[in-house]
């Protein structure tokens, strides 16, 4: 199948190095400590966080530092074809482990001991790239709940088809089973996370695939930046002196 | 961005946006250093040869200082910290905190006051009902729940942080259980510390606590009561009423009435907090009490006090406000 026209347009139109049309929301759960919405092109997430509270588990209340949960799951209604069990099956354990790992090396867990944060993930429609959307959508969520953290963690794939590296890969590309490489980045220490790949690549063009996916981290990284400060802003300005 | 939920029509959404942007005029001109805010992983600048002490918020990075959280930074002398909004509160001694009771343990009350962890109040250090100082018995401790049980609502203070936790107090008559009237919550960051905490609001009957914590208490006026006789002949009774459960005597019935009025009154404040938390504006007895007093110069129903047309108003009424006291000042 032909990924990349001959014109170096993509299926759905885009170049190879283009990112879909990203948007975020901060606010979405009204009930929660923090939450957002992120979508990446036709990919939609809900980011739900609670804590840091009473752990709810006393045995695994750990003394110096946070305990940290994520669930992840996808909504009924996501995908083409209704989901039959929206949770608890292997690939959203581990999807859910992934995020739980990633937010968990950056939330700094020292300083709220003897506590627990909740994060919630659910994908509300899902267009390849979820990972990667639950990773931003659970950064800003942690960030609105007022959780201190290393730095952003902000999280984009890409992929390699037709000889060509593809940014932020859709779910016809994903789909084609060439490799998929995830990665979650620091943009301030400017440090890797996170990264996973599917089958496998030559070295020197894993180096520029991976290079692009880093590219895509730091370009959602400022957009999240902004609307992060724009909030602030907002939140402050309204409650005045 | 967060936006404010509210079902709105085109003149509204316009009349709100206008209130709001006066808002921000106002308040980026009060701000001389408006750019203070920060966001996740922002370079604070500083200047390293006065020796600044970072604070909360805030972590050194190869030499540079970085915030950790979205919010305001502060600087007072030479500290340098990040003031975060809508974060759980951050308890601190002497503060005046509404909270429930999750659970009841050895000796101690766990108190849920949207702290990272339980609060502790502990049986000894609160007022016993019949306001002798003695030492806590065991027999006090097996009574434990006819002073407070699950799910009660009290009033405390903070006391300090101990090994295991955050402890509370409530050495006074003026804390305790609190009856007959609504919990409310709101984000923290929208109470700031005052004076006065405890609010007797004569002309309604009503009293308001504005926790620390976000929580705000909304009820009906009790008198403390620091006459220890009257408290103990009292006590016997409740007692006996307590014994038999199923036949709920005249008195305890006029006890616990309110009447409507009150209730009213109560209803209606409790809306103008909602209100004001909807919208993002800092809380405070007298900006509660602008509301309620615009509610019902308008003539508004109770319930239409959470339409979004009184919302507009009041975001309107708080623009109008500000502009003012910044005049005067």
């Amino acid at each position: 199948m032909e990924f990349v026209s001959p014109e170096g347009l993509r299926l759905d139109g885009r170049r190879p190095m283009e990112m879909r049309q990203i948007r975020a929301e901060i606010g979405a759960v009204a009930k929660a400590d923090g939450s957002a919405v992120f979508e990446m092109g036709n990919t939609k997430v809900i980011a739900a966080v609670y804590g840091p509270r009473e752990v709810q588990n006393r045995t695994q209340q750990i003394n110096d530092q946070a305990l940290v949960r994520c669930e992840y799951s996808m909504a009924n209604f996501s995908t083409g074809d209704r989901m039959r069990k929206p949770k608890g099956d292997r690939r959203s354990t581990e999807i859910s482990l992934v995020i739980r790992q990633t937010m968990e090396a950056c939330i700094l867990t020292h300083l709220m001991p003897r506590s627990q944060i909740d994060i919630f993930v659910q994908v509300l429609q899902a267009d390849g790239g979820t990972r990667s959307a639950c990773i931003n959508a659970a950064t800003l969520a942690l960030a609105d709940a007022g959780i201190p953290m290393r730095d952003l963690v902000t999280s984009c794939s890409s992929g390699y088809l037709n000889s060509t590296p593809l940014l932020d890969l859709n779910y016809v590309e994903d789909s084609a089973g060439g490799p998929d490489v995830t990665v979650g980045f620091l943009p301030k220490v400017d440090k890797v996370t996170l990264l996973q790949m599917d089958s496998k690549l030559p070295i020197d063009i894993f180096e520029n695939v991976m290079q692009l996916a880093i590219e895509g981290c730091k370009a959602i990284a400022n957009y999240i930046r902004e609307i992060m400060l724009e909030n602030t802003k907002q939140l402050e300005y309204r409650r005045g002196i | 961005m967060r936006e404010i939920e509210l079902s709105l029509n085109q003149t509204q959404k316009i009349r709100l946006k206008r209130a709001l942007e006066k808002l921000e005029s106002l308040s980026s001109k009060a701000n001389y250093n408006s750019n203070a805010s920060v966001s996740i992983s922002d370079s604070i600048p500083v200047n390293h040869e006065d020796g600044v002490l970072k604070g909360h918020g805030t972590l050194d990075l190869n030499g540079e200082l970085v915030a950790t959280l979205c919010g305001v930074v502060e600087r007072v002398n030479k500290l340098v910290y990040v003031r975060a909004l809508r974060a759980r509160y951050k308890p601190e001694v002497g503060d005046i905190v509404v909270g429930r009771v999750s659970e009841v343990a050895q000796k101690r009350w766990r108190l849920d006051i949207h702290y990272s962890q339980d609060a502790v109040l502990m049986l000894s250090s609160m007022n016993l009902p019949d306001g002798i100082q003695r030492r806590r018995t065991a027999l006090d401790e097996l009574n434990m729940r006819s002073i407070f049980e699950e799910n009660d609502v009290i009033c405390a203070e903070v006391r300090g942080i101990q090994h295991d936790g955050l402890h509370l107090q409530a050495r006074s008559q003026k804390y305790g259980k609190l009856e007959r009237g609504q919990l409310l919550t709101v984000p923290p960051y929208l109470v700031r510390r005052r004076k006065q905490h405890f609010h007797h609001l004569e002309q309604y009957g009503v009293d308001l606590i504005l926790g620390c914590n976000g929580f705000i208490w909304v009820g009906e006026h009790v008198e403390a009561k620091d006459d220890m006789v009257e408290d103990q002949v009292s006590k016997p009774e409740q007692q006996n009423i307590k014994s038999n459960k199923n036949s709920i005597s005249l008195e305890e019935q006029e006890q616990t009435y309110t009447p409507i009025e009150t209730r009213q009154s109560i209803c209606r404040i409790a809306n103008a907090v909602r209100v004001l938390s909807i919208l993002g504006f800092n809380i405070n007895i007298e900006v509660i009490m602008d509301t309620m007093n615009l509610s019902s110069s308008l003539n508004l129903d109770i319930h239409e006090m959470l339409g979004s047309e009184f919302c507009v108003l009041v975001a309107e009424g708080e623009a109008e406000r500000r502009s003012l006291t910044k005049k005067k000042g």
